[in-house]
């Protein structure tokens, strides 16, 4: 025991583990094969769940809790694009959330008035209506990525607290634009306090899930590329980075973006959840409660974020009884994670299905290590 | 008119500035932006309500009790929570900090309910007479006790022997204690003077506002974070200018009739300056090393 | 010891710390959603309670719960509906519209609820509302103020009055009162304040009354006197102030300091400014301050006489406001679902729902906020109070304005 705990350390790339033990005859799996593999996997859910919710097993009530459930895995999993993989700490997630949220709402509300569209179709899904939420996602996407741009390229010229607090008064602007930005421009845009209202339910069960399956591969993919091996490497050392010939600015804009461009999305499928928008709800509280999930994840993992996202959403609602505490449990729990596990619970640990199968092809399992696999499984598991 | 909003950004300007000098002082020193500084002032405000409307207790005891738990308060979180996190990552410190200030703000409402309580007075003078001028007492006691505040902090950076301890921490942890000067001490030595200023920033405030909320350390500790930083984080003088700024900036915009966007304003001005100049009007570039 | 635990010494430690909260959560989640107000079993109705229990709202919540809660547990000593005990559930929902819709789904898919008193806030019972309307679920809401509340469908009604109804009260009130110019100062961000502010501006102005300022703070401020130094120099005859009794506290407190001496209008969110948990100002800074409201603990109306005295029995606080609308909030709804049950239509279906809902629709009942009736709508027709304080601050009816 004593010498896994010595061994543990940081590995080189985090999303997702890279290829060890380099012998000649180790079998692996040809790369189509591997998408192949998970794409299936992940269309068995999402029927398996969309059967599920059909035939009643699951109730309106629980789906609900699940639609959220996905709708939190998003939000962390982009916010951990900026804090795990580039290792800034913003404290405006929420603002990015609500630029999405009211850009996808307002753009469905108004589009849906204009081609009579009903609240009826969004329920049962037509194919104009669907057309639309697509649409209307990748417009709250793209009004978030903007908001990114915008506070991104100033705010990343500073680092650590400074870029901590600029975001944190960007995303305090932002609420405060959305509540008073209609006596501006002189028409009901965002409802001001009152709120924005009679947001067609659109989000389901599969719509939702889908998206958590299409961030999770992009975001993947895009930490596997060149592009994530910068964004890893300005993380753990920005001045080697920029010395190495990476442009860190570029790469600090693209993570914050991307961050920025998914919480947009996760806002849009949480305005069609909810049905209604204030400006409140998108405050310094809500950014805190998706960095928990972060940072109680393990900061660079995948896994740990949806995890972690996945049990903060469902344990609250199993939990009522002890609603009272919950707030204060958060606030020990991250203090006691930071002084023990300052990595969080995963570390930087992901789960990848192909690595599970390529073991088994090769019969390496954690019981029969020999002495050449020995070594390469501690590596992994750090 | 124009006297009377003066009077009131100075008074505004000046618990900001007190709250701001706890904040440069500590991240001076080990380069921690406290989140919890603000809820230090919150618990303080909560000690003078328990000391006086509980207890029934006389105000000076209240003031003396009040600046008390904010010292130990201080001292004690950064035992607790920061030093065994000393030598981990800034990311780290940060979030624990942010942590803390949940914790205070969330225990403080499970203690005391959401419900403002109200902090009575702590003197019966409200106004004196001025040259024919009646002001509000608690303003102008703000604006000397800041004055007088700044100077003894001053004063006991510059000249006492902690003080030189504090700086020469602040320039080098590693070369100070090579120096035989005992880190840790003048570290709590630091928690317990900027908590001790948020303890009278505390009085103050209770003594203007009257009502304490778990939740008031949150607002006027992230304003006034935005002061020091504006004024050059880990200068004393920044602060105090920084603290000021922003208390005339908000009544500014509130007296031409945009109250709406004096938030907005605050933080406008706070990533104007970061982004024209990152280390604030008094700050020092520090430069950094692979 | 602090920076080397591994991933799989702590996973074991986590998952050991899971599995026991997971189990406590079982049996938890099972005592708390059981019965507050009676025996259960076959021969009850169950009715959902929710609101913010926890957070920056739960004083508002919890005042509508023990209300709601005292007036269930009388009707069940009295014998129920129809002769079966009322069973109410209660759900937080933290003031977060998400949850609140949670909360919501679970009452009606997991509990099987007839009825809902709830939600409290106004945000979280829009989501509520929208979400109610599939399921013609009969909700009353006792203190959500906002016009659109009540507009998504005919299930929804309300205890109180709404926003732009008690701004037009007051400017009515002020056009009465012969004052010739008013200021306002209102909460930017609460829907609440904003609406009154902007129902009684247009009011007083058809009335003829100048509205010398409208000021505007945020949330969480403390510091008025730039906006009050603003306001006094255009010399108003009064200054509205709708907004919660903290707030309205201070900006009273800070003006009276500067040395405005005229009249503050209020709205019910004044209630409890004085002689509750706290005073939030000065009996000597409360002359000439009025307020309209639905209820008050000076009211000696022999019912309200009565709900007084049995809530500080029960509780040993004196009723707020919010607390009278949370009693009323039950009763409206107890007199739609006996309703139903005298139409003899089987529990949660379809019909039971919609008889209830005309029950209450065409009821009315005399609660502790006055009598209340529904004209086709979810708002409610009924009386208001205007409410002043005496020299040692102990509120007085002023006069009361029939519906």
């Amino acid at each position: 025991m004593e010498e896994e705990v010595m061994t543990e350390k940081r590995p080189i790339i985090s999303a997702g583990g890279g290829p060890r033990l380099e012998g000649a005859d180790r079998k692996s799996l040809p790369m189509p094969a591997r998408y192949a593999i998970n794409a299936v996997v992940v269309l068995v859910l999402l029927v398996l769940g969309e059967l599920m919710i059909d035939g009643g097993v699951v109730n309106r009530y629980q789906s609900t809790v699940l639609e959220q459930v996905g709708i939190y895995i998003i939000l962390a999993v982009s916010l951990n694009i900026a804090t795990g993989y580039l290792g800034q700490l913003p404290l405006g997630h929420a603002g990015f959330m609500s630029m999405g949220a009211y850009g996808c709402s307002i753009f469905i509300i108004r589009m849906s008035e204009a081609l009579g569209v009903g609240a009826r179709d969004f329920v049962t899904g037509s194919p104009l209506a669907l057309a639309l939420v697509l649409g209307g996602l990748v417009v709250g996407g793209i009004c978030a990525a903007i908001a990114g741009i915008i506070i991104g390229i100033p705010a990343l010229r500073l680092k650590g607290d400074y870029l901590a607090i600029i975001t944190l008064a960007f995303a305090e602007i932002i609420r405060v634009v959305m509540l008073n930005i209609d006596d501006v421009v002189g028409f009901d845009l965002t409802g001001g306090a009152a709120g924005l209202t009679g947001i067609p339910g659109y989000s389901s069960f599969l719509l939702v899930f889908g998206c958590v399956a299409v961030v999770c591969f992009l975001t993947h993919t895009m930490m596997k590329s060149r592009h994530g091996r910068a964004i890893l490497a300005i993380r753990d050392n920005e001045i080697a980075a920029e010395a190495s010939g990476v442009n860190t600015t570029y790469y600090k804009t693209l993570a914050f973006v991307v961050s920025a461009f998914f919480a947009g999305v996760a806002g849009g499928l949480y305005a069609g959840c909810v049905g209604v928008l204030q400006p409140a709800v998108f405050g310094f509280m809500k950014s805190i409660e998706i960095l928990v999930m972060v940072v109680l994840g393990g900061m660079g993992s995948m896994l740990g974020s949806a995890l972690s996202a996945t049990v903060l959403t469902i344990l609250p609602e199993a939990l009522r009884a002890f609603s009272e505490y919950r707030m204060i449990a958060y606030a020990i729990v991250l203090i006691l994670v930071m002084i023990f596990r300052p990595q969080g619970l995963l570390g930087s640990y992901d789960f990848s299905l192909s690595r599970i199968i390529e073991r088994v092809m090769n019969r390496d399992f954690p019981w029969s290590r020999s002495k050449g696999t020995a070594e390469g499984k501690e590596a992994a598991d750090a | 008119m124009f006297f009377t909003q003066v009077l009131n950004g100075l008074q505004l300007g000046s618990i900001y500035a007190l709250v701001a000098l706890g904040y440069t002082m500590v991240y001076g020193i080990i380069l921690l932006l406290n989140f919890a500084h603000g809820d230090i002032i919150m618990v303080g405000a909560y000690v003078s309500w328990l000391v006086m409307a509980q207890l029934g207790l006389p105000p000076v005891l209240a003031i003396i009790l009040s600046v008390a738990a904010c010292t130990l308060m201080g001292v004690l979180i950064d035992k607790v929570a920061y030093a065994p996190l000393r030598n981990a990552p800034r990311l780290s410190i940060l979030i624990t900090a942010i942590g803390v200030s949940y914790f205070l703000e969330n225990g403080a409402q499970l203690v005391f309910g959401a419900d403002a309580k109200v902090v009575p007075a702590y003197t019966e003078l409200t106004t004196v007479q001025l040259g024919g001028l009646s002001l509000s007492f608690p303003s102008i006691l703000t604006v000397l006790v800041t004055a007088v505040a700044t100077v003894a902090l001053t004063v006991v950076v510059q000249k006492t022997k902690l003080g030189k301890a504090m700086r020469a921490v602040s320039e080098d942890m590693g070369a100070a204690r090579l120096m035989g000067i005992n880190v840790n001490t003048t570290i709590s030595f630091t928690f317990a003077v900027g908590s001790a200023l948020a303890g009278i920033g505390a009085v103050l405030y209770a003594m203007a506002y009257t009502q304490a909320t778990p939740t008031m350390g949150m607002m006027l500790g992230t304003k006034a974070f935005v002061a020091a930083v504006l004024g050059g984080i880990g200068s004393i003088p920044g602060a105090v200018v920084g603290g000021l700024l922003v208390g005339f900036a908000e009544v500014f915009v509130t007296a031409i009739g945009l109250s709406v966007w004096k938030d907005a304003v605050v933080f406008l001005l706070l990533i104007i300056v970061l982004v024209v100049r990152p280390t604030g009007i008094f700050g020092r570039t520090m430069s950094e090393k692979v | 010891m602090f920076e080397n635990v591994s991933r799989r010494n702590f996973l074991q430690v986590s998952a050991a710390g899971v599995a026991i909260l997971g189990l406590a959560g079982c049996n938890g989640g099972g005592s708390e959603g059981g019965s507050e107000g009676g025996e259960g079993g076959s021969g009850s109705i169950k009715v959902g309670i929710m609101g913010p229990h926890t957070g920056d709202n739960s004083s508002y919540g919890l005042a509508c719960l023990n209300g709601a809660q005292l007036y269930f547990k009388q009707l069940n000593a009295d014998g129920g509906v129809n002769g079966k005990q009322i069973e109410a559930i209660v759900y937080d929902e933290k003031g977060d519209a998400t949850e609140a819709v949670n909360a919501y789904n679970r009452l009606v898919q997991e509990d099987g609820v007839t009825g809902i008193v709830g939600d409290v806030t106004t945000g979280p019972t829009i989501a509520v509302a929208q979400a109610s309307v599939a399921d013609n679920m009969p909700c009353v809401t006792p203190s959500a103020t906002a016009a659109d509340v009540v507009t998504y469908g005919s299930n929804y009604f309300r205890a109180c009055v709404t926003d732009p109804e008690q701004g037009r009260v007051m400017a009515n009130f002020a056009a009465e009162q012969g004052y010739k110019s008013v200021a306002t100062l209102y909460l930017n961000g609460s829907d609440y304040s904003e609406g009154v502010n902007d129902a009684f501006v247009e009011e007083a102005e058809a009335q003829g009354i100048t509205i010398t300022a409208q000021e505007s703070y945020s949330e969480g401020d403390v510091d008025f006197n730039t906006q009050l130094t603003n306001i006094i120099n255009t010399n108003p005859d009064a200054i509205l102030v709708p907004n919660y009794y903290q707030d309205d506290g201070m900006i009273v407190t800070q003006a009276r300091a500067q040395g405005y001496d005229k009249v503050f209008l209020g709205v019910d969110g004044w209630s409890g400014i004085y002689g509750g948990s706290e005073n939030y100002a000065d009996a000597a800074d409360l002359h000439d301050c009025y307020y309209c409201c639905a209820f008050s603990s000076s009211n000696d109306s022999e019912v309200a006489a009565q709900f007084i005295e049995d809530y500080e029995a029960e509780y040993g606080e004196t009723p707020t406001n919010f607390c009278a609308l949370g009693y009323d909030a039950a009763m409206v709804l107890a007199n739609g679902l006996a309703a139903a049950e005298e139409a003899g239509f089987g529990a949660g279906s379809e019909d039971y729902k919609q008889a209830v809902i005309d029950g209450i629709a065409g009821g009315t009942v005399e609660g502790v906020t006055g009598s209340i009736s529904y004209e086709g709508t979810g708002d409610p027709i009924k009386s208001s109070l205007i409410i002043t304080f005496a020299e040692d601050g102990t509120e007085e009816t002023f006069e009361v304005l029939e519906a």
